[in-house]
């Protein structure tokens, strides 16, 4: 299909908003009606037609304006996107896996041209005809990883691997649910990982550890990750924490259902052949709750999971004062039939919701 | 002096040791006010023989005593700031094998640290030695402005003015803990500061 | 698929270099440009021989960043199980076989001000390529290269040659030896020093360079272990709930794949920590040969890497 772009913010106005074919592609978290930490791996190698696994770089209709978001971050503080002097080689593979997949897997929106190391590029959404010499640094208007990733929805961490662990040397940073790259720069995976409560005692990171170190060539993995957020905001950063914490209070039980969001990620791991280094894009889809709650099985468990989820990982993600609002605004679409194991809507197969 | 305790945290944190003379040729020393305490239990004639000391006082009254041990070299510097063009000229030519350690303040150990990385020492190769005040460096998140010798949470940064709350959350690179707008939530709505560890 | 992605190719060459050592040139069948790797990756290479099925890690040596073909070198190893002994006498020029994917055990530091890089014989093939690898990106290294004769001196020519000031070159024979002392002495703050060769080497680097008080960060090194033949043994799987007899030249780790058991691995030589499991029981004695488990966790008995380890006693039950 031909994905029609949206022209849209995630700021001030706050467009944004999903189509229903977007709604009903939403990468739902939740495989039944609980949630706690797993490390949740699976191989990254397409999915369903038209779900958001089956392309390697998934692009949907708000391409085009979330590059338009990550421009304007970019402008206002450039410690976003950093790199390490020793993560440029890294860069290059990231730039080449991209550029690949995407002239693969959408050839009418990008082209890649290659003839030895000499490369045209063109990127038809965003309107860019480039044309440089691979592996050449002074060819690109940025350096590799910044020249790709302003083309590329989702944030990128390029993670060095040594001393059997994972280093966080770079990165571009501008959807991220609350940590900041300019401070977690350099640390290891232990490290950057630290404010997360519990998962560190189960034993969690440990093995999630172990899987990513051994992720090789041609063998990519996936997992989802999920928070809430008020309001389409893009940019939860800690560094504008203090500018955007106050729209957690905008809530009311009347705006509620277009104003809450569930903000998932989905995250892959490509092993990057040159140098060695792991890229981690971490890819944020929004979806309010109004919109989700109209797939009647995600509306069920979402009350669920909600309301039972513990509460230092409410507090955590940063919802534990909104939490009774959302679970009035939820209860209404949680009639307490049993909902289908996995994430998908299931809408031929799941019952409409049994008005109370 | 009695060692703090400092209690249990978060894996970003870092974990200060007890200094122990390793083997090499040559040994660097970074110490400020009472890390002084911490080079006197580990120094033996052997050591200091090898042994460049930059000492920065702060008020403290140990140099006499650090100078009695007869290093190769010895530094008083009047402030961490001033003696940092000599501890780079110190990295700058150095070998492997260099032994690095630092006692004092978690501030004046986190930035030689820093330098010491980035001349290329492995950081989990550097020894540590906690000793004297417990007060913190804070980078406020927003401004990026370093707070120096914060003892209490919230503090208010130096630099915007928001009040901070003190995480435990530390970059090594920069040499400092995360501050985040307390009130970001709830503007004006600043709880009483307290000592970090009451 | 336990071994990771695999690709079918063709011998292209086969280079006699001296007495020991072959080189042999492998191309995709499919005609299709085969994967970058990293200097320092290794393949493993599936050889069919007979019905048994032979796998072995060899570091790729060729440039890293040509698509067209890969190249290893491989050293008859006459005590050995037979895989070096095989493809020296029985892979020809046109056989199709297949390797794995590259992986990398032994990848450089990229944040390293210089890269020293120590070789022993044939431990000089990784180093090929990570020295074609950093020549692209203009990086700072130096090779020294300990050989025993210089008839046995693989590719101390070419090396010599490209690269007069940067490669040093040591024959045994000749009684020159590498003066590790002085080498370590002198180096930059930043340096990262790699070893690559017999386990003897490899233990001396370690030994001195930690005397001298470098960090175990900045010393790196890679020794595949190629299994070493012993006592055939019987062992008990529980969840296959197969017992499986352990010939006299075969792996553990071989011996479970011929009863179809697919236990992961990326190097099979005691590296990489993959096909770790879990010991149940054992009445006699593990015979630990990896580099994956700590000297108290082989001294606990409670786990066996079966690329390289084996066993004797009376009975061995495996988790697996």
């Amino acid at each position: 299909m031909t994905i029609q772009f949206r022209d849209e913010t995630f700021r001030d106005d706050y467009t944004f908003r999903n189509s229903r074919w977007a709604i009903e592609r939403f990468p739902f978290p939740f495989h039944e009606d609980s949630f706690m930490y797993s490390v949740n791996m699976e191989q990254h190698r397409g999915g369903p037609a038209g779900s958001v696994y089956e392309k390697r770089f998934d692009v949907d209709e708000h391409y085009v304006s979330e590059m338009r978001d990550r421009a304007l971050v970019l402008a206002e503080d450039p410690l976003r996107c950093q790199s390490l002097p020793h993560m440029t080689l890294a860069g290059w593979d990231l730039l080449e896996l991209i550029m690949v997949a995407k002239s693969e897997d959408y050839p009418d929106l990008f082209q890649l041209h290659r003839d030895g190391d000499r490369w045209r590029w063109v990127n038809r959404p965003l309107g860019i005809d480039d044309t440089f010499t691979f592996l050449d640094d002074t060819t690109l208007p940025h350096g590799p990883m910044e020249y790709i990733t302003r083309q590329t929805q989702g944030d990128f961490c390029v993670l060095d691997q040594r001393d059997d662990n994972l280093w966080m040397d770079a990165g571009m940073v501008t959807t991220q649910a609350d940590w900041s790259l300019d401070f977690d720069l350099g640390m290891n995976f232990f490290e950057w990982h630290a404010p997360v409560p519990k998962a560190h005692e189960m034993g969690i990171f440990q093995r999630a550890l172990k899987f990513l170190l051994n992720i090789q060539q041609g063998a990519p993995a996936r997992r989802l990750n999920w928070t809430m957020t008020v309001n389409p905001l893009l940019d939860t950063s800690p560094e504008n924490y203090h500018r955007w914490g106050i729209q957690k209070t905008t809530l009311t039980p009347e705006n509620i259902g277009r104003k809450q969001h569930l903000r998932v990620e989905l995250q892959t791991f490509f092993r990057l052949p040159r140098s060695n280094a792991l890229v981690f894009p971490i890819r944020c889809y929004l979806c309010s709750f109004e919109d989700l709650t109209t797939v009647s099985k995600w509306g069920r468990r979402l009350h669920r999971v909600v309301r039972d989820l513990p509460v230092e990982l409410a507090t955590y993600k940063g919802f534990v004062d909104n939490r009774p609002m959302m679970l009035d605004y939820l209860s209404q679409f949680d009639d307490g039939l049993p909902t289908s194991p996995g994430i998908w809507p299931d809408l031929e197969t799941e019952p409409p919701l049994r008005m109370g | 002096m009695t060692k703090f305790d400092f209690p249990p945290s978060i894996k970003s944190r870092p974990v200060w040791g007890t200094l122990q003379a390793r083997p090499g040729r040559h040994h660097l020393f970074v110490a400020d006010a009472e890390g002084a305490q911490a080079i006197l239990d580990v120094a033996t004639p052997d050591l200091m023989a090898g042994s460049h000391i930059i000492y920065v006082p702060r008020g403290a009254d140990h140099a006499d005593a650090l100078r009695a041990l007869e290093p190769a070299q010895f530094h008083e510097g009047p402030s961490y700031a001033a003696s940092v063009p000599r501890l780079r000229r110190a990295l700058q030519d150095a070998k492997m094998g260099l032994q690095v350690y630092l006692a004092g303040t978690e501030g004046v150990m986190g930035q030689a640290m820093a330098e010491a990385v980035a001349a290329g020492i492995p950081h989990t190769a550097i020894q540590t030695e906690h000793r004297g005040s417990t007060a913190r460096r804070m980078q406020c998140v927003h401004c990026k402005g370093i707070t120096e010798d914060v003892e209490t949470d919230p503090f208010v940064c130096a630099h915007c003015g928001l009040n901070l709350f003190v995480r435990d959350h530390y970059s090594r690179r920069l040499a400092a803990y995360q501050g985040v707008r307390v009130d970001a939530e709830d503007h004006g709505n600043v709880p009483e500061p307290r000592g970090i560890y009451e | 698929m336990s071994g990771g992605e695999k690709i079918a190719v063709r011998v292209t060459e086969k280079t006699p270099l001296n007495d020991l050592v072959t080189r042999f040139r492998f191309e995709a069948v499919d005609g299709r440009p085969l994967p970058t790797f990293s200097g320092g990756a290794h393949t493993v290479v599936e050889m069919k021989d007979g019905d048994r099925n032979r796998l072995n890690p060899y570091s790729l040596m060729s440039d890293p960043f040509d698509r067209g073909s890969y190249t290893i070198s491989v050293r008859r190893d006459d005590a050995g199980r037979g895989g070096s002994k095989f493809l020296h006498s029985a892979v020809d020029v046109g056989d199709e076989i297949t390797i794995s994917y590259p992986v990398n055990l032994f990848s450089l530091d990229l944040r390293a001000r210089k890269h020293l890089m120590l070789a022993g014989g044939i431990g000089i093939t990784p180093f090929l390529a990570q020295i074609k690898q950093l020549d692209r990106s203009h990086g700072h290294w130096e090779l020294h290269y300990s050989v025993r004769t210089e008839s046995l001196g693989s590719y101390v020519a070419e090396l010599t040659a490209e690269h007069p000031n940067d490669v040093h070159v040591y024959y045994d024979d000749r009684g020159q030896r590498i003066d590790l002392d002085a080498l370590l002495r002198g180096q930059p703050l930043g340096t990262h020093v790699y070893v690559c060769g017999p386990k003897g080497m490899i233990d001396w680097v370690h030994r001195t360079a930690e005397a001298r008080g470098w960090p175990a960060e900045a010393v790196h090194s890679e020794e595949f272990l190629a299994p070493e033949p012993g006592k055939a043994f019987t062992v008990e799987l529980t969840q296959a709930g197969k017992t499986v007899e352990v010939g006299e030249t075969e792996s553990l780790l071989e011996a479970l794949e011929r009863v179809g058991e697919d236990p992961p691995y990326l190097c099979r030589g005691g590296a990489c920590g993959q096909c770790e499991t879990a010991v149940v029981s054992a009445d006699g004695t593990i015979l630990h040969r990896d580099h994956w488990l700590t000297e108290e966790e082989k001294a606990a008995g409670a786990k066996i890497m079966p690329c390289v380890s084996r066993f004797e006693g009376t009975s061995l039950v495996l988790d697996r």
